[in-house]
């Protein structure tokens, strides 16, 4: 049976600024959900509330048919942040921070670290320090370190943004690789060929409000919303 | 003028090689009450640095802007403070710390205070934000993400503990004030320069005061290179290589 995230109207203001307003979506294992929409529309808020860093002023999340609270969400989900944060340790450290927290067993470390290297391509990075890796690989460690948790949830915040079309690929094809039915991918982006190529679900979010969900063919052919459809011909204004 | 700098210079290193057992003590005083001060402080200037630093509450502004504000408190103002305190009618006079090491180490432990507060609790604020949701979204809990984020300050803490340590050891008021410049006992380096001064003796003065800015100097620049050996991930063997220190 496959995961399942279920989120009920929520809403979150920051000040007077209605950053959700009424947010509601269910999402299941076994899929690439990405969240579209233009800088501001509400995405990462959205992202930082399934991750469990905060928490909507109202509404309701469910995980696997639970009433989840923050706390009880970041026990099942990661989030790797669009602008990437290392710790001031070797990637090795910086990799089996997450492992040692969950209590994995010292002698199985390792070899989890040489996998998730290895599926993001750097292997033998180990006793790199991580902040002066370039920006590519940073973001490559970032999504290492998130895989290697095995969460039911990976939520990924815009993880291609300011990347090379090379470390660009290398995580795409990283993050197709982790589909399973006990895991729920989110990824934000504004970047419509990327939603295509990699969605099998795509949320559109604009003034934060859910406009449309569709499959990428019925997102792109014939969006339903006259937003959506504005948005994917470039004629939003915001 | 090049002359009396020439000749403090000479004086400095007679008053080093000559084994006069009253500079080493000077010395050592010095660096005893700085370090002691330093320490004490530490004590309860972490504490209150990792609480500003890293939990919100009402009024967290004010706080953070009194320590700010106290980081330049003349040392002679507050020297007159403790003086009132220790002076033997003083509240705590009973401990009898007045012209005693202690008791300017006590006085420096209260001077250093803001500026370790100050600068370790701005240092673990601005690595809060995004450090503290890192290590909250690989599952650390409310006390290992505060931890982390000290350790990842530390060397900022460092830092601030060595501005501390200079700042002790090279004021004057309180060193003046609390411990008298008794011949021997308190007197100290800064003191010793202020003394010398009133008797005229500027190249004696300025040999203690080159004695002063070596150690201050040697401090910085040991940090400094501790710091970059641990920037550039270097062990401590290639960096002896490099700088022509070790090999054959």
């Amino acid at each position: 049976m496959s995961v399942n995230l279920q989120l009920l109207d929520l809403q979150k203001n920051y000040r007077s600024v209605k950053a959700l307003k009424s947010v509601s979506l269910n999402l299941q294992g076994n899929k690439i959900v990405v969240l579209l929409g233009v800088n501001g529309a509400g995405k990462t808020t959205l992202m930082r509330i399934m991750a469990g860093l905060e928490n909507p002023d109202s509404g309701k999340i469910f995980f696997n048919n639970q009433n989840t609270d923050d706390k009880a969400l970041r026990q099942v989900s990661t989030l790797v942040f669009q602008k990437t944060a290392m710790f001031t340790m070797n990637v090795y450290d910086n990799l089996a921070f997450g492992l040692k927290i969950r209590k994995v067993p010292k002698e199985e470390i390792p070899k989890s670290v040489d996998e998730a290297l290895h599926a993001v391509r750097l292997s033998g990075f180990e006793k790199r320090r991580a902040k002066r890796l370039s920006g590519g690989e940073q973001q490559r460690i970032a999504l290492a370190r998130a895989f290697l948790l095995d969460s039911h949830v990976l939520l990924l915040d815009e993880p291609t943004a300011n990347l090379d079309p090379n470390s660009a690929t290398i995580i795409e094809k990283a993050i197709i690789s982790k589909k399973s039915s006990q895991r729920i991918i989110v990824m934000a982006t504004h970047n419509l060929s990327q939603a295509r190529r990699m969605a099998d679900e795509i949320v559109h979010i604009h003034n934060g409000e859910v406009v449309e969900v569709a499959k990428p063919a019925d997102f792109f052919e014939t969006p339903t919303s006259e937003i959506t459809r504005k948005f994917i011909n470039g004629e939003l204004d915001f | 003028m090049a002359d009396i700098i020439v000749e403090a210079f000479q004086q400095a290193l007679n008053l080093i090689t000559s084994g006069n057992p009253e500079v080493y003590a000077t010395v050592y005083r010095t660096i005893y009450v700085a370090g002691l001060g330093t320490l004490l402080s530490c004590v309860w200037s972490i504490p209150i640095s990792v609480f500003l630093g890293l939990y919100n509450f009402r009024g967290k502004w004010f706080i953070k802007g009194v320590f700010n504000a106290l980081i330049g408190i003349p040392t002679v103002a507050l020297g007159l403070f403790l003086y009132l305190l220790l002076s033997r009618q003083g509240e705590f006079g009973f401990l009898h710390l007045l012209y005693t090491l202690n008791g300017i180490a006590i006085g420096q432990a209260i001077l250093v205070t803001p500026i370790i507060v100050s600068f370790t609790a701005n240092a673990l604020g601005a690595a809060d934000t995004q450090l503290r949701d890192l290590a909250k979204t690989l599952g650390a809990s409310g006390f290992r993400t505060n931890l982390t984020l000290i350790r990842e300050t530390v060397w900022s803490m460092v830092l601030s503990i060595t501005g501390a340590f200079n700042r002790g050891f090279g004021e004057l008021g309180i060193a003046t004030i609390i411990g008298g410049s008794l011949l021997g006992e308190t007197r100290v380096l800064t003191t010793s320069i202020a003394l010398e001064i009133n008797f005229g003796h500027f190249d004696t003065a300025m040999a203690y005061a080159i004695i002063l800015m070596a150690i201050v100097i040697a401090l910085a620049l040991t940090i400094s290179l501790i710091e970059h050996v641990r920037n550039e991930d270097m062990s401590w063997s290639k960096l002896a290589f490099w700088s022509g220190l070790g090999g054959r």
